[in-house]
């Protein structure tokens, strides 16, 4: 099949932000996902937990509250004091509102989804009325007297219950005041801490208040009295977060010790009516505090320091055992963070804040299949460059010829030329960049580095030729009349006439870049797209969908080809569709046209569609080499999907050239060591 | 009730071109379809429920298919066989045979068989079988000559027998058959005689088999219309003898006498054959289900248009070659009961009297007994069904009579005789009226007790404790401890109480009545040989784990009691109780108990008792410790949780009772001692954990490789 050069790349040393919030939405089954660095991700659950859209984050603005309100539309609030709505079609903020009254802890929106409170940091808790296109202040509850750090609406919408440190509150929508004031016992294994906080609340229909708190207890009250019914002490460190699930049978609590309790109202006895909350099950799924948990109808959703989203599906919940019937642990963003001069041999890094770049090493030695070869010149760190201003890096592009550099962040656009000099290196930024050139979702270059590509969040791409340190604007085309969808994803023929690109819901466009037009669109599938590439040659262009499935289209013919239908008669092999990755990047070899080479987080394949497809009862996976006694057997199964799994975490994978390939990988272990301790719980006795 | 659904033709095609019909109807992978191989040179693929072919295969001209294909479950490929030797393997997207894979054998193939959840067999002429992987890795390999000159292989079949292939074949010479079956996890082939009986002249002219646990259910259909069934052991006693078998007859002239061809026979279930052939002599060919259990014909359907005498059985559908047309029978078999075939599935249900569920699963009903000990509803369907299964089981009537009157020998012998016979399904359920009416008996005249019979049926290992909860009551009252140490072993369901009182009666009775008691002893070994031989070896270390508890840490007190506590063990090095009272207490300590339950009932236990009890179990700590397994010698004995299980519960229940008696004093010292000693062990291993985790993380750092390689890969 072939024999390649392997530059193992393990000094990206990138490390994902830790989960603040997530909310889940159960109309559109999508989940909204921040961090400590003010990214909100959305991840659509039916679509194979994709993530397919991201907010970049913002220095100052920490998020501590994340929640969907009537309409499918996504708020969040910060420490910064501002209440902020996204714009889920063109992936910008739509406006951010000043609470006054210091920094948000907490944010709860009505039962029917038209008002909004917030809990502050000067121990006021403040309605908003949603309005179709902004929020209104509408007036103050009752002052209390420390931060309200949690918040919960009965489901009525009559009451309101709020936590502090010390003490929960329960409000009267009507009047603002507060009805009751339920204590809580600051006692921590007997010894009497400083404070007991509550992190949060939750208000069940039948007046039961939840909380949860530093103690480490779950405690029930009743509110109409006010009085503690229940006390379940659950850790020894601080219960961070609940989740109570729609049907209110079950809820979940997250632990600063990394472990997830399961709570489920169950009959006391066999067919009694009397029924009861039993902490059912522990998960130990973070190593790290769990600061947000989430309750979907299927299953428990946590995420915390450790970085990891993780999606334990309630197994007597799941009706057939299919894909969602798995745990997921979703670490690494679904979009790309590197890339690669192919002719310099580069690698450009994204981080939040600066981008790095790298010369790989070479060799002159020659090996077989699993050698490690002497280097003869090691990788070189070229470039560290650091973003003017707050604001997070959306997006950065080298080119091919490893002559530019471009960057985005959310309202400013950055464009560098590079010139090499035997080992010196200069960097110029290009000034006076136009005022529609602001920020960008997706940057790319063309194969012969002389056209710069950008989708900017109005669904517009523009199209701009480089010169010797300056450029010129070619053409912007337009988005269809009536969408402002942006576009996420971007790629160029190598030939420079095709441009295609897609964005999260809609068909593929192919642009005639001749001619400036729009060529042709992809008819759009029901999964959103996670990578494209055009073939060398050929023009076909290659699409890979978040399902899994993989199609080739004929640019020229405007059709798809007939391996494309031939793949999609007999069907992709199980295994290949259980993967729970999605693929992230596609290439090309230059000499072999039949050759696909694909990748996600766990797998590198070349796809020879030359060869036969699988089918179910061949092994997808198969990485001995033959031996000769099984040469029969294996003639007759070789099959057009040859995998290799060596590499993982893997996080990029390009071919460098026909015999040498780039592998960027993360171990996790790195991501662990560089985290904060865990809390040291004991192994051993008493 | 089993019926014959209306059938549909298959084919547009007619079939059967061949001299011999078809050559065979073989399961493909898929459900629903087949692969139907014409005698000719063609392969179709059918799908049953669209009826209609997806795909058809034919041989060059000149070449003739000799077998029928068949599809490979591994792989999802079709294997046919052309001239008797030239194996071809194809997939589903290849349209020309001739191009396929190819493969030319030595030998003559007779069948290819292939069954879910095993690799292709091949059956060659000759007798021998051969896998087909390994076949086509060598396909010229020499092929051995398994049955004699002259003999015929006339039918086949596959198994799957515990997951592992099994292949019957059968063989003609002279007119004598034999069987053969062939085994491929242990490799063995067996060779069986069938021996005819008095049809001598019978030509057989059909078989079928279906498979139980260890015999093949082979049936055969003769000249004479009849069905035999000849059970073939899987596994021989002797398999290197010739062995024979014989036919019994199944069913009486289902097929007229003298229909010569066209007939054949498949089983279809346990209780069903479809018979195909002439009911009566000149009559249409027809189609016929005959259950075997009840001798009845159940369903017939004549096919007008003659048929080729063959029959397949695949799923739910009958195969027959109709005319020119291949045709599919749905055929089913629905549960039927006989109340709903009398109408009469509802109750009337009359006031006071209890429904009772038509089939009691034993099973389930006993094991919710076992959950639950008060489940009423359960005993008294157990009651119900006793009292019917009395009426019907002579034997045990018999002895139920004696039991009421007769003296205890008597029923001794009688308990002997019913014994003696095989055990019935409801064995349990008798041994349990047995046992409550000895019971019963004993409560009327108290001089009556049967310790004999009752030690016997103890031993059947069906009792327990809710089947006859008056027996350990009575042993109790007659404290015997023979029998409470019986039933602690037998019963899986002893209430604590019970299990409280047998303790006290085990700790109270005088060393004089155990002498006289016959108690099995196998629990306990001569712990006083062992002392002596040990003593030698015996190191205060092993005591705390190798943790030595004289450190500074351990507190001042500890050192003043220290000499005591150690002249306290050597004291309890000597077992404090008799042999036959540690065989009785060892029985206590392996029975099942719940601490919530036990703990009321063992504070009820005389101080004198708890303290003799401890120091018991302190010494069975101590013989523990002694080995590095920690672990008592002996056949059965208790283990260290249950030792520290129960010296817990003891403590817990009588702390403060304890306390005050002088004689524990010394016991509870060392006990305190050795706690202290385990706390100190885990701080230790929780400092020790960090040390450890630092090695780790430099274990780890050496086998992080460098974060820049240059690799080769090489993919296949």
């Amino acid at each position: 099949m072939g024999e390649f050069k392997v530059h193992r790349v393990r000094f990206f040393n990138y490390i994902p932000s830790g989960i603040r919030c997530v909310a889940y939405n159960n109309q559109s089954n999508r989940l909204a996902v921040s961090r400590t660095d003010g990214t909100v991700e959305i991840y659509n659950l039916s679509a194979n937990y994709f993530q397919e859209k991201f907010f970049p984050g913002h220095e100052s603005r920490a998020t501590e509250a994340l929640c969907w309100a009537k309409g499918q539309r996504l708020f969040s609030a910060g420490l910064n004091g501002e209440i902020i709505e996204y714009d889920l079609q063109a992936l910008n903020i739509k406006y951010a509102v000043d609470a006054f009254g210091g920094p948000i802890w907490s944010m709860a929106v009505s039962p029917h989804g038209s008002q909004l409170l917030v809990g502050c940091e000067d121990g006021s808790v403040k309605l908003f009325q949603i309005t179709p296109d902004k929020i209104q202040f509408e007036r103050n509850f009752d002052r209390q007297k420390s931060r309200i750090l949690s918040l919960c609406w009965h489901p009525s919408g009559t009451h309101v219950a709020a936590g502090s440190i010390d003490y929960i509150s329960v409000f009267d929508v009507k009047s603002g005041s507060a009805v009751h004031k339920m204590l809580v016992d600051r006692q921590y294994m007997g010894v009497s801490k400083r404070k007991c906080i509550i992190w949060g609340v939750a208000f069940l229909s039948d007046g039961t208040v939840i909380s949860v708190d530093s103690a480490g207890k779950v405690q029930f009250w009743d509110s109409a009295t006010g009085t503690l019914v229940k006390n379940h002490l659950i850790a020894n460190a601080d219960v961070q977060s609940i989740a109570v699930s729609d049907q209110e049978d079950s809820f979940v609590v997250g632990t600063a010790e990394g472990t997830v309790f399961h709570f489920q109202l169950v009959s006391v006895t066999s067919n009694s009516s009397e029924k009861q909350w039993v902490r059912t099950k522990p998960f130990q799924h973070h190593t790290h505090d769990v600061r947000a948990v989430a309750h979907s109808p299927t299953a428990l959703i946590s995420g915390g320091t450790d970085t990891h989203l993780v999606i334990r599906p309630l197994m007597e919940k799941v009706e057939v055992k299919n894909y969602d019937a798995a745990l997921r642990k979703i670490t690494f963003p679904h979009r790309r963070l590197i890339s690669c001069s192919k002719k310099r041999q580069l690698l450009l890094f994204q981080f939040t804040h600066h981008l790095e770049l790298w010369r790989l090493g070479s060799t002159v030695a020659t090996g077989k299949n699993g050698d490690t070869l002497p280097l003869s010149r090691n990788a070189d760190h070229l470039l560290h460059l650091k973003t003017k201003g707050p604001e997070n890096i959306i997006c950065s592009c080298i080119s091919p010829c490893g002559s530019w550099i471009a960057y985005s962040t959310t309202s400013r656009f950055f464009l560098y030329r590079l010139n090499y000099e035997h080992d010196n290196i200069s960097l110029q930024r290009v000034s006076k960049m136009p005022a529609f050139l602001r920020s960008a979702l997706q940057i790319l270059f063309s194969e012969d580095s002389t056209k710069l590509f950008v989708a900017s969040n109005q669904g517009s791409l523009h199209v701009i030729r480089l010169l010797e340190g300056s450029f010129k604007h070619l053409h912007t085309f337009q988005p269809q009349s009536g969408t402002v969808e942006s576009m996420c994803l971007l790629a160029v023929s190598p030939d420079g006439n095709w441009l295609a690109s897609s964005g999260t819901s809609a068909g593929v466009h192919v642009y005639n870049i001749k001619h400036l037009k729009l060529h042709c669109t992809v008819p759009s599938y029901n999964f959103p797209v996670t990578a494209l590439a055009i073939a060398p040659n050929t023009n076909n262009l290659v699409i890979a969908h978040s399902d899994q499935q993989v199609f080739e289209y004929s640019i020229p013919d405007k059709q798809y080809t007939e391996w494309s239908r031939t793949i999609q008669k007999q069907g992709f092999h199980y295994l290949w569709l259980q993967r729970d990755t999605p693929i992230t990047h596609i290439s090309f070899h230059p000499k072999r046209p039949m050759h696909i080479l694909l990748h996600d987080a766990y797998m590198f394949c070349i796809i020879d569609k030359s060869l036969p497809l699988p089918n179910d009862k061949t092994l997808l996976y198969n990485p001995l080499p033959p031996t000769k006694e099984s040469d029969v057997i294996r003639r007759r199964t070789a099959h057009a999907f040859k995998i290799s799994k060596i590499y993982k975490p893997l996080l990029f994978m390009d071919l460098l050239d026909e015999r040498t390939l780039v592998a960027v990988e993360r171990p996790l272990d790195d991501i662990i060591a560089q985290l904060p301790p865990p809390i040291k719980k004991k192994k051993f006795g008493t | 009730m089993a019926a014959l659904e209306e059938g549909f033709t298959l084919s547009a095609v007619p079939l059967g071109a061949g001299p011999h019909g078809l050559l065979g109807v073989e399961q493909s992978d898929k459900a629903d379809q087949f692969l139907v191989t014409d005698g000719g040179r063609t392969v179709i693929l059918y799908k049953v429920s669209d009826q209609k072919p997806l795909g058809s295969w034919s041989v060059k001209q000149g070449q003739i298919i000799t077998c029928p294909a068949v599809c490979n479950f591994q792989t999802g490929e079709y294997i046919v066989v052309h001239d008797n030797k030239v194996l071809r393997i194809w997939s589903n997207e290849d349209v020309n045979l001739d191009k396929v894979f190819k493969a030319t054998l030595s030998a003559e193939i007779y069948r290819i068989h292939s069954i879910q959840g095993a690799e292709p067999l091949v059956l060659f002429k000759e007798g021998a079988v051969r896998g087909l992987e390994a076949l086509l890795a060598e396909p010229q390999q020499k092929i051995e000559t398994v049955i004699s000159d002259e003999e015929v292989i006339k039918w086949t079949k596959i198994f799957m027998v515990f997951k592992h292939p099994v292949l019957i074949f059968i063989t003609e010479k002279h007119g004598n058959y034999f069987a053969y079956i062939q085994k491929f996890n242990s490799h063995t082939l067996s060779k069986y005689t069938l021996v005819l009986g008095q049809e001598e002249k019978s030509v057989i002219q059909s078989f079928t088999a279906s498979v139980d646990r260890k015999f093949i259910s082979l049936m055969s259909l003769s000249s004479d219309g009849c069905i035999y069934e000849t059970l073939v052991p899987i596994h021989p006693s002797d398999p290197e003898k010739d062995q024979r078998v014989v036919r019994s007859l199944l069913l009486k002239t289902v097929v007229s006498d003298d229909a010569r061809n066209g007939v054949a026979l498949t089983v279809l279930d346990q209780d069903h054959v479809a018979v195909l052939g002439p009911p009566l002599p000149s009559s249409k060919e027809c189609i016929s289900i005959w259950n075997t259990k009840f001798q009845t014909l159940q369903t017939s359907k004549e096919l007008s248009q003659g048929t080729s005498g063959q029959l397949w059985y695949y799923g739910e559908n009958l195969f027959v070659l109709h005319g020119k047309f291949l045709m599919v029978i749905p055929y089913k078999c629905e549960v039927s009961s006989l109340a709903g075939a009398l109408g009469k599935l509802k109750h009337s249900q009359d006031p006071g009297t209890q429904t009772v569920p038509h089939f009691v699963n034993w099973e389930t009903s006993r094991g919710h007994r076992l959950g639950s000990q008060n489940s009423e509803q359960s005993k008294r369907i157990l009651r119900r069904r006793k009292t019917e299964v009395n009426v019907q089981n002579p034997a045990s009537k018999q002895l139920l009579s004696a039991i009421k009157k007769d003296s205890e020998k008597h029923i001794e012998e009688e308990l002997c005789k019913f014994l003696a016979i095989k055990p019935t399904p409801d064995f349990n359920t008798i041994i349990g009226d047995i046992v409550s009416e000895l019971l019963g008996r004993h409560k009327a005249e108290p001089s009556f007790y049967p310790r004999n019979s009752l030690m016997q049926l103890i031993q059947t290992h069906v009792l327990s404790h809710s089947l006859c909860p008056g027996l350990m009551e009575a042993a109790l009252e007659k404290a015997d401890v023979q029998v409470l140490q019986l039933c602690l072993q037998q019963f899986p369901d002893i209430p604590e109480t019970v299990t409280c009182a047998c303790l006290k009666i085990f700790l109270s009775i005088s060393d004089g009545s155990l002498q006289e008691a016959e108690i099995n002893m196998e629990s306990v070994s001569d712990y006083s040989d062992s002392v002596q031989e040990e003593k030698m070896e015996e190191q205060t270390e092993v005591l705390h784990n190798g943790f030595n508890a004289e450190e500074e840490n351990c507190g001042n007190c500890d050192r003043e009691l220290n000499k005591k506590p150690q002249d306290a063990a050597e004291e309890t090095m000597s077992c404090p109780v008799i042999p036959k009272r540690a065989a009785l207490l060892n029985a206590i300590l392996h029975s099942a108990y719940s601490e919530m339950f036990l703990l009321p009932h063992l504070k009820d236990i005389p101080a004198q008792h708890v303290t003799l009890f401890l120091q018991y179990l302190y010494f069975l700590y101590l013989k523990c410790s002694e080995n590095a397994t920690m672990t008592l010698p002996g056949l059965h004995p208790p283990t260290l949780n249950q030792i520290m299980d129960w010296i817990c519960l003891l403590l817990d229940a009588n702390f403060t009772v304890v306390v005050m008696i002088p004689e524990a004093k010394s016991l509870l010292l060392s006990l305190y001692k050795f706690v202290k000693s385990q706390i100190c062990i885990c701080s230790e291993l929780n400092k020790i954990e960090v040390s450890f985790r630092e090695l780790q993380k430099l274990n780890q750092e050496k086998n992080n490789r460098e974060l820049y390689s240059i690799e080769v890969l090489e993919l296949f």
